[in-house]
């Protein structure tokens, strides 16, 4: 089968693949984007939609995390009304049990400020104002009002035919099995079970599953996956719950590097009306097991936090698995290793948020253009320095499977 | 009760005991569902979606759609194909999220 010429193939067809095919095509390439499963069939459809610039100190993630806020914004804006992704600017409330945690989270907002956040300390009063049904008695908080939210699923679902009606391929329930290489080891295209897609660049948009279509390429990159859950109550009225709300110590669990469970929720309200309460961490590996001690940890938090969720339904749950790289920031932009092959994934917790950005970055690596930001932190390679062994010597951390073996490249 | 395969099964049930939906006397079995007891007196709907007010009733009937909720006894959002009626059970028609009333 002979496909159009393309500029690049891009591998994920989850919020971030989609934001590269999006603003690649915007830039005038041609891509196709491939992926195994269906849209948002990974760790998009698993997540919660959160925009969040609260959760991050100072430093690369936080400058890429307030540029897709814009970006964000004017996603929602300019795509179609009939491709709602739910955007809602809903902002942030990061709550302070005691006079402890009040003052860390003073000096960890006083940075973020310094940074460009945008962060302002509310007194228990004004706390009951902002979330009538919250608790009292808490020392106070943090307003953050850049923090929003979209629907994930509908967000990659949009961004995707966005860049289909400027030309791009889209291929779903079609595995790349194969990393194409040219005699000098660059990228030519990638293979499915369906034929050959030649293209320059392939672009690795396979978030927890990264480190499998690295090695497809013949490098390495060490993402391993961090589950979670999330707990979904019964349909409630508009309005109960009006920000994301969490507790600071949130904050610690995302920056952890702990395998052990993790919790501390995260509540909100959608507008379809269930309230969602999320969310763990833990490493074990690829498990979807239901763990009933992360639930009840997840809505023991939230009725202390809203005791008015102690008489509401949990109706379901799901879970997902972050793709973490060990130093917590994503692997976004050419790997000078295998000329062609860029990475945008590792995002962890944070991928609905950061996929614009991710989109441009890898977008002006494409076309040769100034970066919209430094790239330099996110750099694939980064790891090599270390030993081979070091980030797979957990065995529960490793990669569902062996690594395909170097037989199967071309 | 005109159809129930309580013959098929050679089902020997205790006593039949009432509840109300919506001030209307219904009976139901012992262990009967809700969503049972209702089909049985011919009601089809007891709820209407939040958003345009659509009628509902069963769809998947074993507990996993969410489309069959009712409110029993004031609480909202049971799910009737699992809930059993108790004798004296007050169902009613649910509105909305159920909540709406109690906001």
């Amino acid at each position: 089968m002979s496909a159009p010429s393309l500029d690049a193939v891009i591998v994920g067809a989850g919020v971030v693949g989609a934001a590269c095919a999006y603003y690649a095509t915007r830039a005038g390439l041609s891509v196709a984007v491939v992926d195994r499963g269906p849209v948002a069939g990974g760790t998009t459809g698993a997540g919660e939609g959160n925009l969040l610039v609260s959760d991050k100190e100072p430093g690369p993630e936080l400058e890429l995390a307030l540029l897709s806020t814009r970006l964000w914004r004017e996603l929602a804006a300019a795509l179609p009304p009939e491709d709602a992704v739910e955007y809602e600017p809903k902002g942030g409330l990061v709550l302070a049990p005691d006079e402890t945690a009040l003052t860390a989270l003073r000096a960890f907002a006083a940075g973020q400020c310094a940074a460009g956040v945008e962060a302002r300390e509310v007194d228990e009063h004004e706390l009951a104002h902002l979330e009538p049904e919250l608790t009292k008695g808490l020392a106070g908080g943090f307003h953050y009002p850049q923090d929003a939210q979209v629907q994930p699923a509908r967000a990659a679902a949009a961004l995707l035919r966005a860049a289909r009606s400027r030309g791009a391929l889209v291929r779903l329930g079609e595995e790349v099995t194969a990393v194409l290489t040219g005699p000098h080891g660059a990228v030519r295209g990638v293979r499915t079970p369906r034929g050959e897609l030649h293209a320059p660049a392939v672009v690795n948009a396979t978030g927890t599953w990264g480190g499998r279509l690295a090695a497809l390429a013949g490098t390495r990159l060490p993402v391993l996956p961090r589950r979670g859950f999330v707990l979904v109550t019964e349909p409630l009225p508009p309005g109960l719950i009006r920000h994301k709300v969490y507790a600071a110590d949130y904050i610690a669990d995302v920056a952890s590097d702990s395998a052990a469970l993790q919790s501390s929720a995260v509540v909100e309200g959608t507008p379809a009306g269930p309230v969602l309460i999320g969310a763990t961490r833990e490493r074990v590996g690829f498990d979807r097991t239901l763990s009933t001690e992360a639930l009840r940890r997840l809505a023991g938090q939230a009725t202390a936090l809203f005791p008015r969720l102690a008489d509401v339904h949990a109706i379901r749950t799901y879970c997902g698995f972050r793709p973490y790289l060990p130093d917590h920031l994503p692997a976004i932009g050419p790997d000078p290793r295998v000329p062609g092959l860029h990475h945008a994934c590792g995002h962890e917790g944070a991928g609905i948020g950061l996929a614009p950005a991710t989109g441009l970055l890898v977008t002006a690596a494409l076309t040769g253009d100034e970066p919209p930001v430094g790239a330099w932190p996110f750099r694939p390679e980064r790891f090599d320095s270390r030993g081979p062994a070091d980030d797979f010597s957990d065995p529960f951390d490793r990669p569902d499977g062996p690594p395909p073996s170097p037989g199967a490249r071309t | 009760m005109s159809q129930t395969p309580l013959g098929l099964v050679r089902a020997a049930p205790a006593a039949p005991y009432t509840f109300t939906f919506d001030g209307r006397i219904l009976t139901a079995l012992p262990g009967q569902t809700l969503a049972a007891a209702l089909w049985a007196a011919g009601i089809m709907s007891w709820r209407t979606t939040r958003g345009g007010g659509a009628p509902r009733g069963v769809f998947c009937g074993i507990g996993v759609c969410h489309d069959c909720l009712a409110t029993v006894n004031g609480r909202p959002n049971q799910r009737a194909c699992l809930v059993a009626v108790q004798p004296g059970d007050v169902v009613t028609v649910q509105e909305g999220t159920g909540h709406d009333a109690t906001r």
